[in-house]
């Protein structure tokens, strides 16, 4: 009998008891950035993702958010994995004119978007696009020139300013190179071994049941700040965080959640438009 | 709304320059040679991947500033690259195999899982960026509503001299007589005392080194992995026999038509949905003409 | 490649022995297999069985009848899918489906209502694919497409049906695919009894199956299909039908594949449009050559012994294993054109052209 543990930003949506969520729900990225994109004033929203299950997911939240907060959401458009011609969706979305792309691309999609993006006369200046699948890691990919002054949502960035993380990145680089990046799925994914490693102390022993007993409560001083294991849904405490990128391939916040870590909620109980999107 | 359609005709063209650069080593070497080079995807990659070497030494020769500089000597090298591998696969193996159409098929695909395994060994299974130079970054604004991207500008070029390129060899020079004269009866051209060997590894060679030149401009698109031959197999494929095996000319309109259709589709739908739609259009007019657009005249 | 013939009066016993050996494997397979394989090892060889049913059909369709086709793969996946969903609802227990109501589906579709019966997703599982397959035949063949276009029209329809299964998520669970399955006939999925039950129902149909189509091959429609492969002009002026022959063994070749998809989805406990596509179309065709083209058995074995390969190769060799793979279709068609079984026969086999 194993457990299994998740460092990556997911759509929700559940929460099995053989899982440890170290990452984020989208209570905890997405639906923050579409606050801050609302606050922001860029209501009519481009949605652009991968075809499959977490872009469609996350649509559907954010499509409902969109609806409840006074938002409009001007398409939803699905390319399929490892796509790499955007020129349609790029003349789509310039003839749709929307304020702001929310981007759920994943992988070399996004290296292949943003240059032909850019390709396209669109860049930051005119077209902000928010992105929750591009970190430091795959900002290199694409290209610090062509992805500079675009938006991501993050509960980590390499640049955060605290003693915890300046050793984390300190001990990642001298251990794989001066030239790595250190991201929020890694971030995440040591957390969640310190994490693990507590409540098993916690417990005095690593069966599984007794672990995930312990585990509630349960907090780690990481890189990102203190998260706290949340026993009911198995997911974490955390802060979110937009970030803009720079013209180092590193990203800058500018928004941050406030001083108190967001409770998770998978499944969207705290919003009045969560009991649409969660049905079933 | 007239820039929106000018826009899409662009695109259908950028598409379909695409689709030309990639299918015409193949309608070379399946076209002409009736050889089913499955590894044709995998030397599009290697092509790809000289690009992304080529681009790395200029960065660390000339400093980073210049990696993109090295993109213009690596169009040529993609294709000499590819072009040497091609002919070494066709001496090692595809002359084996020339009575044995099918059988091309499962021997080059095995090539091209062995192609992959290599860049994923030596370059890393991750897909890589490739620096370009930073004129090809840009666009041309026509008009205010209208900016044609620079990259796809310089494919479309690219396509055409490939294009003509290769019309030129195969028409105007000598080695191009021998070729057709052995694609057309290799018994009689032996007997002529043409060198049918020599004449095919060079032909092999030509498709692919094709290959290479189109993975190495698709640098300018998107990037580059181990696994973009797969992407761009089956529409090669598709272009060949929808323009009719053996014609050139066929392939062009081909790639026209799939690029044009493409388009309208994935701009009316989406791109997944549009590409269904195309495939079956192609299906459904191969049915009707299995011979493709151009027939060819039989003996 | 040399072949060992062997003249007449050995041959027939040679022939017994062969039969009755097959007959203690089978028996072996079936009822000692099971105790002496760990339960991983066991349900991997059930997977290769299945796989081994396809490459069945496949043969028939190349080997027999000579229409290389890089599309099995679409109709083995429709076979996987329509028996997952029934294995789907049935786990669902009355409710919804999981991957529909995160889709925003509020009631199941009309199309999936009837699965909820196990016999009718049996059916529809081998029989839909059969149709299909015979439709396809019919159609390609009436056009008189042969040879390499069939092969890359069947590729392009691989491609059409990963990317639709991928596209409908609110129906086939898109990228995911059906998975997620607790209990088939009322039984729990997981539990190694039941898996043993189903690795004995796959060896027996594999069994069964096989003998059919070796039957098949020796009657009056195996010869009109090597016909076909060889001369169909002749076939024609013989007053038979080509297309109607290649409808036919089409939907043959699709029904053991949809088969084949209904033992491997309990099996595996999953389906998803991998298992529709061309990557997968490409290694069933490399099964059949590696064995053997025309021979069946060749199907079987070849089936077998690439995929326990495969599996044996990046096990150990995790980064070098493609190399290996890539390395066998290549040698194999340089040197053992005919495949292993093919390389072995026990009479003089009429010399395959390559097709």
């Amino acid at each position: 009998m194993a457990c299994c543990i998740n460092p990556v930003q997911y759509e929700g949506l559940e929460a099995s008891k053989n899982i440890f969520y170290i990452a984020a729900p989208p209570n905890q990225q997405i639906i923050p950035a579409v606050t801050y994109l609302l606050q922001q004033g860029m209501k009519n929203v481009y949605l652009l993702g991968s075809d499959y299950v977490f872009p469609r997911t996350a649509n559907k939240v954010i499509k409902a958010q969109l609806q409840a907060e006074g938002g409009t959401t001007v398409a939803e458009d699905y390319t399929p994995l490892g796509n790499t011609d955007y020129s349609a969706v790029v003349s789509k979305i310039k003839a749709s004119k929307p304020d702001v792309v929310f981007n759920t691309l994943n992988g070399d999609s996004n290296v292949a978007f943003f240059k032909q993006l850019k390709a396209g006369g669109l860049s930051i200046d005119n077209l902000p696009v928010m992105s929750v699948s591009v970190a430091e890691v795959e900002v290199a990919g694409i290209g610090v020139d062509n992805f500079k002054g675009q938006l991501t949502a993050w509960n980590y960035f390499q640049s955060i300013k605290a003693d915890a993380n300046a050793k984390f990145v300190a001990s990642y680089q001298s251990r794989y190179g001066a030239n790595q990046v250190t991201d929020d799925p890694i971030e995440h994914a040591y957390s969640a071994v310190y994490l693990w490693a507590k409540s098993a102390d916690k417990a005095k022993s690593i069966d599984v049941d007794k672990v995930r007993a312990a585990a509630s409560g349960v907090s780690f001083d990481s890189p990102q700040g203190t998260v706290t294991l949340d026993g009911e849904t198995q997911h974490i405490f955390q802060k979110t965080m937009i970030g803009k990128a720079g013209s180092d391939g590193q990203f800058q916040v500018v928004w941050d959640s406030g001083a108190d870590p967001l409770k998770p909620d998978p499944y969207l109980k705290t919003y009045s438009w969560g009991a649409t999107v969660a049905a079933g | 709304m007239s820039s929106l359609i000018l826009l899409g005709i662009f695109n259908g063209l950028s598409v379909a320059s695409i689709l030309l650069l990639v299918a015409i080593g193949l309608a070379i070497t399946f076209g002409l040679m009736n050889v089913i080079n499955m590894a044709h995807g995998q030397f599009i990659m290697v092509g790809g991947y000289v690009a992304y070497v080529c681009s790395g030494l200029a960065g660390l020769v000339l400093g980073p500033a210049a990696a993109g500089d090295g993109f213009l000597v690596a169009l040529p090298m993609a294709f000499l690259v590819a072009a040497g591998l091609g002919w070494l696969l066709e001496r090692g193996l595809i002359r084996f195999l020339y009575k044995r159409q099918l059988d091309t098929l499962l021997a080059t695909w095995g090539v091209g899982l062995i192609l992959e395994q290599a860049a994923k060994n030596i370059f890393g299974a991750p897909n890589v960026n490739v620096d370009v130079p930073e004129w090809l970054t840009g666009s041309l604004a026509v008009s205010e509503d209208l900016s044609l991207s620079h990259a796809r500008l310089f494919i479309m070029a690219l396509a055409a001299l490939a294009l003509g390129g290769v019309g030129w060899y195969l028409f105007r020079t000598g080695t191009g007589r021998l070729v057709r004269a052995v694609m057309q009866n290799r018994a009689m051209a032996d007997c002529l005392g043409v060198r049918t060997d020599r004449i095919d590894a060079t032909t092999f060679a030509l498709g692919t080194g094709l290959a290479g030149l189109a993975g190495a401009a698709l640098c300018l698109l998107g990037p580059i992995g181990p696994f973009i031959g797969t992407d761009y197999i089956v529409q090669a494929f598709m272009v060949v026999v929808l323009g009719g095996v053996g014609q050139l000319a066929g392939s062009v309109g081909a790639a026209a038509a799939i690029g044009g259709l493409d388009s309208v589709f994935n701009l009316a739908f989406s791109v997944s949905i549009g590409q269904v739609i195309v495939f079956a259009l192609v299906v459904a007019f191969l049915q009707w003409r299995p011979s493709g657009f151009v027939r060819t005249r039989s003996r | 490649m040399a072949t060992i013939g062997l003249c007449a009066d050995s041959f027939a016993l040679m022939r017994r022995v062969v039969i009755c050996a097959s007959a203690v494997l089978l028996l072996a397979t079936v009822f000692v297999l099971p105790s002496l394989l760990d339960p991983f090892r066991l349900n991997l060889l059930g997977k290769y069985l299945c796989f081994a049913l396809v490459a069945l059909g496949l043969d028939l369709l190349w080997g027999y009848a000579g229409q290389l086709s890089l599309g099995q793969s679409v109709l083995f996946g429709l076979g996987a899918y329509l028996f997952g969903m029934y294995l789907k609802l049935e786990s669902s227990g009355g409710k919804l489906p999981d991957f529909m109501s995160w889709s925003g589906l509020t009631e199941l579709p009309l199309f999936w209502r009837p699965f909820a019966s196990p016999i009718v997703a049996l059916i529809a599982a081998v029989l839909i694919p059969a149709l299909l397959g015979v439709a396809l035949g019919y159609l390609l063949s009436r056009s008189r497409i042969v040879g390499v276009y069939f092969a890359i029209i069947t590729q392009a329809l691989a491609f059409i049906a990963t990317t639709l299964f991928i596209g409908q998520q609110p129906f086939t669970g898109g990228t995911n695919g059906l998975t997620n399955f607790s209990t088939i006939f009322g039984q729990p999925l997981r539990d190694s009894t039941v898996q043993v039950w189903l690795f004995q129902v796959t060896t027996l149909v594999l069994a069964v199956c096989l003998g059919l189509t070796l039957w098949l091959s020796r009657s009056r429609f195996g010869r009109l299909l090597v016909a076909l492969r060889d001369d169909e002009q002749r076939v024609r002026f013989c007053g038979y039908d080509p297309t109607l022959l290649r409808a036919i063994v089409f939907g043959l070749s699709a029904a053991l594949a949809g088969l084949g998809g209904v033992l491997f989805v309990p099996q595996v406990g999953i389906v998803n449009p991998d298992s529709l596509g061309i990557i997968l179309g490409i290694q069933m065709v490399i099964w059949v050559a590696v064995g053997g083209r025309g021979t069946l058995i060749g199907a079987v074995v070849g089936a077998i012994v690439v995929n326990s390969l495969q599996t044996a190769v990046s096990e150990s060799l995790p980064d070098l294993w493609q190399y290996g793979i890539g390395a066998l279709f290549v040698i194999t068609v340089l040197l053992f054109p005919r495949g292993l079984a093919g390389s072995v026969s026990l009479r003089d086999r009429p010399r395959l052209e390559a097709a």
